[in-house]
């Protein structure tokens, strides 16, 4: 679990994907090779710093005990503005929560392992306005 | 000219009102209302601690100006609640803020100064010219043992500085600190809560160290008090820095502004820094503020600013004062929840 968060601390806290310069498809999380371009394709990585809008949702009423203190909980994917949807927590009341509605990444903990282990960190969504 | 050249604040948008605290403990809202000239305190999302409010402060600072970030050559962060014991926070808001890795890292404590203390060494850091940029964070997510007055005022929130010697909204005239081993507030290794020593940490310790640093530094700059258009003070509650200034000659309105404290509650090393920022949200060129922190322990950092033309220059919004008002009020379970007092199997 440490060193798989730890490879992916920069593309968690900062949202940076990844652009073919070929075909010009930005994909999050980041790819190495463009599906679509495969070896005429080349990557670079690009920060999708940027806000959104939710296309769909769900809310979480059941899950595993290490977030049991955060439900009921969001989970929604959010078309950026830039075009690229990524699959996020928005953090709002259940009762807030609508498709369209505007949101903003910011810096939360995900979780941690147990009271003695390391916290992670990363980017999730609030209402904008 | 060496100061401020951007600023940032974070606020969590929960508030808990003192009437809700002292229904759980069987005791008169109004009294302690009185008594601490504190309302209601913010308190951070179940997903919300130190490192997270450092970040988005800083993150605010940024955005507000025109750096490159690769400057940024140092980077403190003031705090009595680090996620870690051993682990830096410092190094968590470098990676969130993207930076090249070639810079400073450093958590500072000193229980509710640390945030000014980072401003200090970022001072001193670009005026020996070692580092170009500077960022100084105060910041916590302050905590009183349930039942203990303190748990009225323990509050949340950040106050990012970016320190430099180019595009200065606020030039740092002179900067003192006065410190002595006075034991008014503690926590000892491995404790959850701190400890305090009641009335004790009022005149040995608060009045002392705020008094003379404050009256230190307008002494040697042959400064009175009507030569200042704002003053902060820490604000451990709404009736110390009051007092304080009224001590020093201050009138009311210096002091309004950045008094803060009375809906947000004592956010710690953030608490004199988001006066601060309230201050600068509506300063204008030419304004002298006197700024002075306190940590227990104990000391005092003061410093005498003197606003600039550039201060026009930067985006200012949302203003702290709007971030204190943009809120949402919960009862004591939620609290106790988001404050992880509830103890799972």
């Amino acid at each position: 679990m440490l060193p798989r968060f730890w490879r992916k601390i920069k593309y968690r806290y900062n949202l940076i994907g990844s652009k073919c310069k070929n075909c010009e498809t930005l994909y999050y999380p980041p790819r190495n090779i463009c599906p679509k371009c495969r070896r005429r394709g080349e990557m670079e990585e690009l920060e999708l710093w940027d806000e959104g809008r939710v296309i769909s949702y769900t809310i979480v009423h059941e899950t595993s005990d290490d977030f049991k203190l955060n439900v009921p909980y969001i989970i929604a994917l959010i078309k950026l503005e830039n075009g690229v949807i990524i699959t996020s927590q928005v953090v709002c009341n259940p009762s807030e929560i609508k498709i369209g509605m505007k949101v903003k990444p910011v810096f939360r903990k995900y979780g941690e392992d147990g009271e003695d282990g390391v916290i992670y960190y990363g980017t999730k969504f609030v209402p904008a306005d | 000219m060496i100061g401020i050249v951007s600023y940032g604040t974070y606020i969590p948008k929960y508030r808990i009102k003192v009437e809700e605290i002292a229904k759980i403990w069987g005791e008169d809202a109004e009294s302690i209302k009185r008594g601490l000239n504190v309302y209601e305190k913010s308190v951070p999302d179940i997903d919300e601690d130190t490192a997270t409010i450092s970040v988005e402060a800083a993150r605010e600072a940024l955005k507000r100006c025109d750096i490159c970030k690769d400057d940024i050559g140092a980077v403190f962060v003031g705090s009595e609640s680090h996620p870690y014991a051993v682990k830096p926070t410092a190094t968590i808001v470098g990676d969130a803020l993207n930076l090249n890795g070639f810079f400073y890292a450093a958590d500072l404590e000193f229980a509710c100064k640390a945030g000014t203390a980072g401003i200090q060494n970022c001072i001193a850091l670009v005026k020996s010219g070692m580092i170009r940029y500077g960022l100084a964070i105060g910041s916590d997510t302050s905590q009183g043992a349930p039942g203990d007055p303190l748990e009225y005022s323990a509050s949340a929130g950040g106050s990012a500085f970016i320190i430099g010697e180019n595009n200065v909204i606020a030039e740092v005239k002179d900067t003192l600190s006065f410190t002595t081993d006075t034991p008014d507030f503690w926590r000892r290794e491995g404790q959850r809560y701190p400890s305090h020593g009641g009335r004790f940490t009022g005149e040995p310790a608060y009045f002392r160290h705020v008094l003379t640093a404050a009256k230190t530094i307008m002494q040697r700059n042959c400064l009175k008090a009507d030569d200042f258009t704002y003053a902060v003070f820490h604000m451990p509650n709404g009736k110390f820095p009051v007092r304080v200034a009224n001590q020093l000659g201050f009138k009311k309105e210096q002091i309004e502004l950045g008094l803060v404290v009375r809906y947000i509650g004592n956010t710690y090393s953030a608490s004199s820094l988001i006066g601060f920022s309230a201050v600068l949200d509506y300063a204008k060129p030419e304004d002298r503020i006197l700024l002075t922190s306190f940590g227990s322990g104990a000391g005092s950092d003061a410093f005498i600013f003197e606003v600039t033309d550039e201060i026009h220059s930067i985006e200012r919004n949302p203003k702290v004062w709007d971030k204190i008002k943009n809120c949402v009020y919960i009862d004591y379970g939620i609290y106790a929840k988001f404050r992880g007092k509830i103890k799972m199997r």
